[in-house]
């Protein structure tokens, strides 16, 4: 086996350091070390997006990118942003609409659905749809998601 | 679908890359954004004995303004190029095709240089940069040379890069107020891969195109300017003879999204389209 690496990183606030494998993927890394298992793991090379995490601000695939490679990042997952209250409102219309049956693609569509919504711009629903695009959903058929999506933007858009 | 196991190096400096080069040779491969790697590690497509990761190296990121081109750093990311204002404003060409470039998780992971040097055939921004004459720099430790976009790519997922080089930087033309461009592409899903796709460049002189650089990508094994589009000027009263035309000089890979036929189809209703574009006063420049 390769030698182990040593990284040092932030998890939802909390300052981490390990060791890894330099082939462990990130979302590996969360879900088997840290027990974050929310986070969830489709397709592992990059096309369901069930994977996403938030890496220094930004949603990205866990699946794309190194453990190694977050030596030294700010890593958010679902958990964290739950913890935080800050998807509270799209984790309400995701409800409100029945935008998800098995749930697996929820940890990712709501990390997605959050830039999105914080990017403030109000977006019509083939804009949500091209936006939500790196997400694949198999129970939906995603009317239900780009509903709640849609209604939490509208919302902001009545509050600015 | 885990990677197999590889030695992983973090790159502080460009010299750090070129020492791991000399080390390790065609057994060292580079990670920058790992967006097209990552999966081929997972799927063990590819089993390289060694990483390179060039992120940390920050002189490869970044945008500039220089004697009227635009450098783009390597591995300044997709997300960074497509919200550059400097982009929009000088190469809205490349503005407008980045958002087709995957998906939001994908665009924000991803890099310019790492998607060009990855030469996937029906990936956008390589067809961009042969459309708008772009130089690549590739650096090894010894040697920086300049080649030009469309003699970079030779096949599929092939480039004139050495395995001791790295591309640095990509030198693109500022487009003018007298160029006109086009971009379209067909996909399945928005942010996919292009089943096929066109990017166009022209100048416009009254109602004649002139210069006209059209790049048909997701069909042949590398995106390449068309040498009948290119000939000679242009009036609308031809265009579609002229997409006839291109269409049936492509000589289209089949893949499990279509035969050569349907892309050849395919690809002459793009042309159409985009000559269409390219002829509207007010559309694309």
């Amino acid at each position: 086996m390769a030698d182990m690496l040593p990284i040092k990183l932030t998890v939802n606030g909390a300052v981490v350091s390990k060791l890894v494998d330099p082939r462990q993927h990130l979302t590996d890394f969360l879900r088997i070390d840290l027990g974050l298992t929310g986070s969830h793991l489709g397709c592992e090379h990059g096309v369901c997006g069930a994977c996403s995490v938030r890496v220094n601000g930004q949603v990205i695939r866990g699946c794309l990118m190194l453990a190694s490679q977050s030596d030294g990042a700010d890593v958010q997952t679902i958990e964290g942003i739950f913890e935080a209250g800050e998807a509270s409102e799209l984790i309400e219309a995701f409800v409100a609409r029945n935008a998800l049956q098995c749930g697996f693609c929820t940890p990712g569509m709501l990390l997605t659905a959050a830039e999105i919504v914080a990017e403030g711009k109000l977006l019509n629903r083939q804009e949500i749809r091209n936006e939500l695009s790196g997400n694949i959903c198999r129970c939906t058929g995603y009317q239900s998601i780009i509903d709640a999506v849609e209604m939490v933007l509208l919302e902001k858009l009545k509050e600015a | 679908m885990k990677a197999s196991p590889f030695k992983y190096l973090h790159a502080q400096s460009k010299d750090e890359a070129y020492a791991a080069f000399a080390e390790y040779g065609d057994e060292a491969v580079i990670l920058a954004g790992g967006q097209s790697l990552m999966p081929m590690l997972n799927m063990r497509l590819a089993q390289p004995a060694v990483l390179v990761d060039i992120n940390p190296i920050s002189e490869l990121s970044g945008i500039v303004h220089l004697n009227q081109q635009l450098h783009i750093g390597a591995t300044t990311r997709h997300v960074d190029v497509a919200n550059a204002k400097l982009v929009a404003a000088e190469l809205p060409l490349i503005g407008c095709a980045i958002k087709q470039v995957a998906h939001r998780g994908i665009r924000n992971r991803g890099t310019f240089g790492g998607s060009l040097a990855h030469a996937d055939p029906a990936a956008e921004m390589p067809a961009c940069a042969v459309a708008l004459d772009a130089t690549f720099v590739l650096q090894s430790r010894d040697e920086e040379r300049r080649v030009n976009a469309a003699d970079f790519f030779l096949g599929v997922m092939s480039t004139d890069r050495r395995p001791d080089e790295i591309l640095t930087t990509i030198e693109l033309p500022a487009q003018t107020s007298n160029d006109v461009w086009a971009f379209h592409e067909l996909s399945r899903r928005h942010g996919d891969f292009a089943l096929v796709g066109v990017a166009a460049t022209a100048r416009r002189r009254s109602e004649v195109l002139e210069e006209l650089r059209l790049v048909v990508f997701g069909c042949e094994e590398r995106p390449r300017i068309s040498k009948i589009a290119a000939s000679s000027s242009l009036s609308q009263k031809d265009a579609l003879e002229l997409a006839s035309a291109v269409a049936e000089d492509l000589d289209p890979m089949s893949d499990l999204e279509g035969d050569a036929k349907t892309k050849r189809i395919q690809a002459r209703t793009l042309i159409q389209r985009a000559l269409d574009d390219l002829f509207v006063e007010g559309v694309n420049g």
